[in-house]
């Protein structure tokens, strides 16, 4: 066999800060030519993990080794972090941070320009690469005029054009739209291929992922390795949901049909996966199952008339949106990079104001309203949740919105520790905000919202970023009070497993316009809307037409509703 | 940390630390009515910048970010107001040894001790240097250049003691003491 | 980038756009610098209508700079009226000779064409270089600024640090914007009638999160920037870097011409200024 091209040998690490070890003991090879990906709980050390492998630690993150760890050859504590980088190209989570030029282009020959490469050769090199990616027409382009997903292709460019033989992504699919996130990991592979590339990817959304063509799965817990093989042997078993991971969607239908995973061939895609026994026992289970009647439609809360939109370029960013929201709705709100959801919710809370249209909010015309007397109403969860945080530590910040509307201090204790430990967030408490990952900020800014016992929330992007644990208890903690108080919600999501799990009403965005207003499994039957909206049909869809259902929106429908049943 | 990571990131620092200034600058001075001086809430968040980043950094990102402020307000910038606060920039990162803020602990003699400072490095600046210069450079007379530095040396000082002296504070209680994050039950 | 810096880059086709961004800048700093100096009130006409004419050659709408311009004539008057009210005679005494308008030169207001003079000469150096600095604002594509700037001899972290600024701005007040608003939302008041202590304490609390979100960002840009090897050697190329064209030596030439004349103005009026009264 050949020698392994990443090497961890018995390797720890602790963060000066931290007073344990965020790796514990890594034990693990990866060979030339594999494309890894590495999963886990959120705070389980993947982040840290890819640092060591692109040398960030220690030569930038402070903090104690021990064990080793070689890259090419190259021992990474005793390596430079710019010999380093031509061995392994990164691309971080925040594609937006790693963009440094003044346009596409420039960022793209960002490494050749450090290398005093000629004029000449950069150009050659850009244009061929933004041929391979796609984003000849954006070379002229600014950061702030592309899509997430474009940024992101921008990045693969950037560390393509150093021809190095590792990938390292972080979390990659984090912000994109479903059917970007499944371009870029079709890309990934392709390239892999192409470039003989070794890839690493950081990744919560394991199904999706897999889309690359995995040829090895790397579970962590805690900063230790808990499982380390092929995809297919890990997902036989229900080890992932153990460890609090999400399986993929059509090994939860099919473990719910009583198919026995061990039977089944080829199972790391829906596409592939096969077992003669597989379309029988899918059409007798959905024959069994039978579906609730939806409830009765209830008073309107929110109401949008006409509403249009533009910024300064005077581009109707949103043109014409009308849109009733129920009391005590559940609805996602769905549409590509860039289509205006975000926008949107800035309209409700009032950060902008339409140039056309009313918004009614329980038949009251909010357009006198402040931005914070909407918000007593509206609580707002920004994408970004740094935008957001302004205390030093959890509790603080948590509790500040209640320090200001004066309540007593032992109510505020109460509350807030509850709704921490509902986010998971109890045990750091005290910790400051900056020693958390992603996926804890953003628990935070929701903790801090949630404490506040708004009317109707909405929450851009909750999940982005979030293991499957949490983002289960906070999505069966939302759907509780949702149903208890009456609370609205409306979700803005990439996440189309969310959508269908937790909402009973989709909105589909595109171009400024409401395209479509359905339940969401009705959403993702349609051809069209899907490839205006840049959305993915679930694995569940697949299923349902490689073996023959009658009827894939009652199929759907049926899976969902026994999931909930079972929550 | 190596030290060519550190010259990195004086660099980012220095680029997004004038970015931050500018963007201060333009949208949250709060006038006076004194022709060019202003309660400059970009003064206050100077101080954290040369604490964290040291001299350097502190005085070319202020030195950046108020020409470009100055070139897109008035066509072309002041020069010798942009200098000097370039130069009460680089002297504000000077402490940043004295300060040592990364250690989290910032106590009431050390935040008296800069402020002192602080106070005696924006008078040589704005009382003794500016309007020097801009009777030098620009032959304007004495006493109305020697009256705009007073009051921008009372404003700026004043912005240093409270905006300053505040976020000195504040960002101190986010560095954390090596080996104290624990999870709690 | 133009929006957000209220004029910048523009793209047309006239001989200023095709000029390297080297030449504009040193140009620019050049003229501005010397007419900073002088007080030869028809050099500075000199310069003040040569920059008229290059405004005029590289095809700006009026439009597009309308507002910067009516912020600039209001900053100079006001200026003008404070030089006169804190001086009045001060013309007087830098002449040397007393031609008065009106009023006694021994009482405090008074009017002299030396006044007269040297007002018009400040009102000047207010105002030659604007039209230079709008030239160069919207003729010089921001990618190049950072690759000139190294050309004319700052280091090259220097340079990429103004690139790095003129990258972040808009970012920056994206998230000025974002997080004001979050925090109205959050239940803070930002009235403008509180006082002083509470003013600042409304700005800290809007710039708290803006200044921790921005340390983050410098924390990832330059592991970004370490992770594809910034700073690794003495030198750095520029893809957006423009070779000097005939164009670019005469230009150079001409500047060159310009600050000669300015300096043998200083030897022929004996000082900075020119005295017309003698
Ligand atoms: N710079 C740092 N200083 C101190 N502790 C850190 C630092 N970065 C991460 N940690 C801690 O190390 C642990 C692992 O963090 P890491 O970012 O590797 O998690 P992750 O698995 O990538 O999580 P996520 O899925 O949320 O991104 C966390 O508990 C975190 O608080
Ligand atoms: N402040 C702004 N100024 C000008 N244009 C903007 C601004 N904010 C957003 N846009 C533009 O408006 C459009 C809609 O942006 P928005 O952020 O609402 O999209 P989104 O649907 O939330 O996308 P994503 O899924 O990536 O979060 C985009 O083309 C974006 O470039
Ligand atoms: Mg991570
Ligand atoms: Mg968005």
């Amino acid at each position: 066999m050949a020698e392994p091209l990443i090497s961890f040998k018995d390797f720890s690490f602790k963060y000066d800060s931290q007073a344990e070890d965020t790796l514990k003991h890594i034990d693990l090879d990866i060979y030339p030519g594999e494309k890894v990906l590495i999963a886990g709980a959120s705070g389980s050390g993947k982040s840290t993990l890819g640092r060591v492998i692109n040398g960030l630690i220690p030569h930038a993150y402070p903090g104690t080794i021990s064990g080793s760890c070689i890259v090419n050859g190259k021992e990474v504590a005793d390596s430079s972090l710019f010999d380093l980088s031509f061995d392994v190209g990164t691309v971080l989570q925040d594609s937006d941070s790693q963009f440094v030029g003044l346009t596409v282009a420039e960022d793209m020959a960002f490494s050749l320009e450090n290398d005093q490469v000629p004029q000449a050769e950069m150009r050659s090199a850009v244009t061929k690469w933004a041929k391979t990616l796609q984003l000849n027409e954006l070379l002229k382009n600014s950061p702030q005029e592309i899509s997430g997903g474009q940024k992101q292709r921008v990045a693969m460019g950037g560390v393509l054009i150093d021809e190095s033989r590792i990938l390292l992504f972080d979390e990659p699919l984090a912000s994109l739209d479903p059917a970007a996130g499944l371009a870029s990991m079709e890309l990934i592979n392709d390239l892999a291929t192409k470039q003989n590339l070794t890839v690493v990817i950081i990744e919560h959304r394991i199904e999706e992922a897999l889309h690359a063509n995995i040829d090895r799965l790397v579970v962590l817990q805690d900063g230790e390795i808990v499982a380390n093989d092929k995809p297919d042997r890990i997902l036989v078993s229900e080890k992932i949901i153990e460890l609090g991971l999400r399986e993929p969607l059509y090994l939860s239908v099919l473990r719910r049909a009583g198919i026995a995973i061990a039977d089944c061939q080829q199972i790391s895609h829906a596409e592939t996966i096969t077992n003669p026994a597989i379309a029988k026992s899918l059409k007798s289970w959905t024959r069994d199952v039978k579906l609730n009647q939806a409830d009765e439609k209830k008073s309107n809360l929110l109401e949008l008339q006409n509403i249009k939109f533009a910024y300064d370029d005077g581009k109707n960013v949103i043109d014409n949106v009308n849109l009733v929201v129920h009391r005590g709705e559940m609805i996602s709100l769905v549409g590509q990079n860039g289509t205006g959801k975000s926008t949107l919710s800035s309209l409700i809370t009032g950060f902008l104001t339409p140039t056309n249209g009313k918004i009614l909010f329980a038949g009251e015309d909010m357009a006198e309203l402040s931005v914070k007397e909407r918000a007593e109403k509206i609580g707002y969860i920004l994408q970004d949740p740094n935008q957001m945080i302004s205390k030093t530590t959890v509790f603080e910040e948590v509790s500040s919105g209640l320090v200001l509307r004066q309540i007593a201090s032992k109510e505020i204790q109460g509350r807030v520790n509850k709704i921490l430990k509902i986010c998971g967030l109890y045990e750091m408490r005290h910790w400051p905000i900056s020693a958390l990952s992603f996926g804890q900020k953003k628990r935070v800014t929701i903790a801090s919202i949630l404490v506040l016992d708004p009317e109707m929330l909405i929450l851009d992007e909750p999940t982005a970023g979030q293991d499957f644990r949490h983002y289960t208890e906070i999505m069966s903690f939302l759907e509780k009070v949702c149903a208890d108080k009456d609370l609205t919600i409306i979700l803005i999501t990439h996440d189309m497993h969310l959508m269908l799990e937790y909402t009973m009403r989709t909105i589909v965005l595109d171009a400024g316009h409401v395209i479509m207003d359905d339940i969401p499994a009705k959403v993702l039957t349609n051809a069209d809307v899907l490839q205006r909206a840049s959305l993915a049909k679930t694995s569940l869809y697949t299923l349902a037409q490689r073996f023959g259902l009658p009827s894939a929106d009652d199929f759907v429908a049926k899976f969902i509703e026994s999931e909930r049943r079972a929550r | 940390m190596s030290n060519k990571n550190r010259s990195v990131q004086t660099v980012v620092a220095t680029g997004i630390g004038a970015a931050i200034i500018f963007v201060l600058m333009k949208f949250i001075a709060i006038p006076t009515g004194i022709s060019n001086t202003q309660v400059n809430v970009a003064e206050g968040f100077l101080p954290l910048l040369a604490a964290i980043y040291g001299p350097v950094a502190a005085g070319l990102a202020m030195f950046i970010g108020h020409s470009l402020n100055d070139f897109v307000t008035y066509g072309s910038p002041w020069w010798t107001w942009v200098i000097v606060d370039g130069l009460v920039g680089v002297a504000f990162g000077l402490f940043k040894r004295q300060l040592d803020i990364q250690s989290g602990k910032i106590s009431a003699a050390k935040l008296v001790l800069f402020n002192v400072y602080q106070i005696v490095v924006n008078f040589i600046g704005w009382v003794l240097l500016a309007p020097t210069g801009d009777i030098l450079i620009y032959h304007e007379p004495a006493s109305k250049v020697y009256l705009q530095g007073v009051v921008t040396w009372l404003l700026n000082s004043a912005s240093v003691a409270i905006i300053g002296t505040i976020l000195l504070i504040l960002y101190a209680k986010t560095r954390t003491k090596r080996g104290s994050l624990k999870k709690e039950k | 980038m133009a929006k957000n810096l209220f004029v910048g880059y523009n793209e047309r086709d006239t001989f200023l756009h095709r000029l390297s961004g080297s030449t504009k800048l040193i140009g620019f700093v050049s003229l501005s610098i010397i007419g900073m100096l002088t007080f030869d009130t028809r050099f500075l006409l000199g310069i003040f209508l040569f920059s008229v004419i290059l405004f005029w050659k590289s095809k700006i709408k009026f439009s597009e700079i309308s507002f910067i311009l009516k912020v600039i004539i209001a900053f100079a008057i006001f200026n003008i009226i404070l030089v006169y009210v804190f001086s009045p005679s001060y013309g007087m005494s830098i002449y040397g000779s007393q031609h008065m308008i009106f009023g006694d030169p021994n009482h405090f207001f008074n009017l002299s064409w030396e006044e007269l003079l040297y007002l018009f000469n400040v009102m000047l150096k207010y105002t030659f270089a604007v039209p230079l600095a709008l030239v160069f604002l919207l003729t010089t594509e921001p990618s190049e600024f950072a690759a000139s700037l190294n050309k004319i001899g700052i280091s090259y972290r220097i340079s990429y640090s103004v690139e790095i600024t003129l990258r972040y701005i808009p970012d920056v007040q994206r998230d000025y914007r974002t997080i004001s608003l979050a925090q109205q939302a959050r239940g803070y008041e930002i009235s403008k009638k509180a006082n002083l202590m509470t003013r600042a304490k409304g700005a800290i609390q809007i710039i708290l999160p803006l200044i921790f979100t921005s340390l983050d960002r410098i924390e990832t840009v330059s592991q970004a920037m370490s992770l594809r090897r910034f700073g690794r050697h003495n030198k750095r190329t520029w893809y957006m870097a423009r070779r000097f064209k005939m164009a670019d030596y005469l230009a150079l030439f001409l500047i060159l011409l310009i600050v000669i004349i300015g300096i043998t103005l200083f030897k022929v009026n004996n000082g900075r200024f020119w005295n017309p009264f003698k």
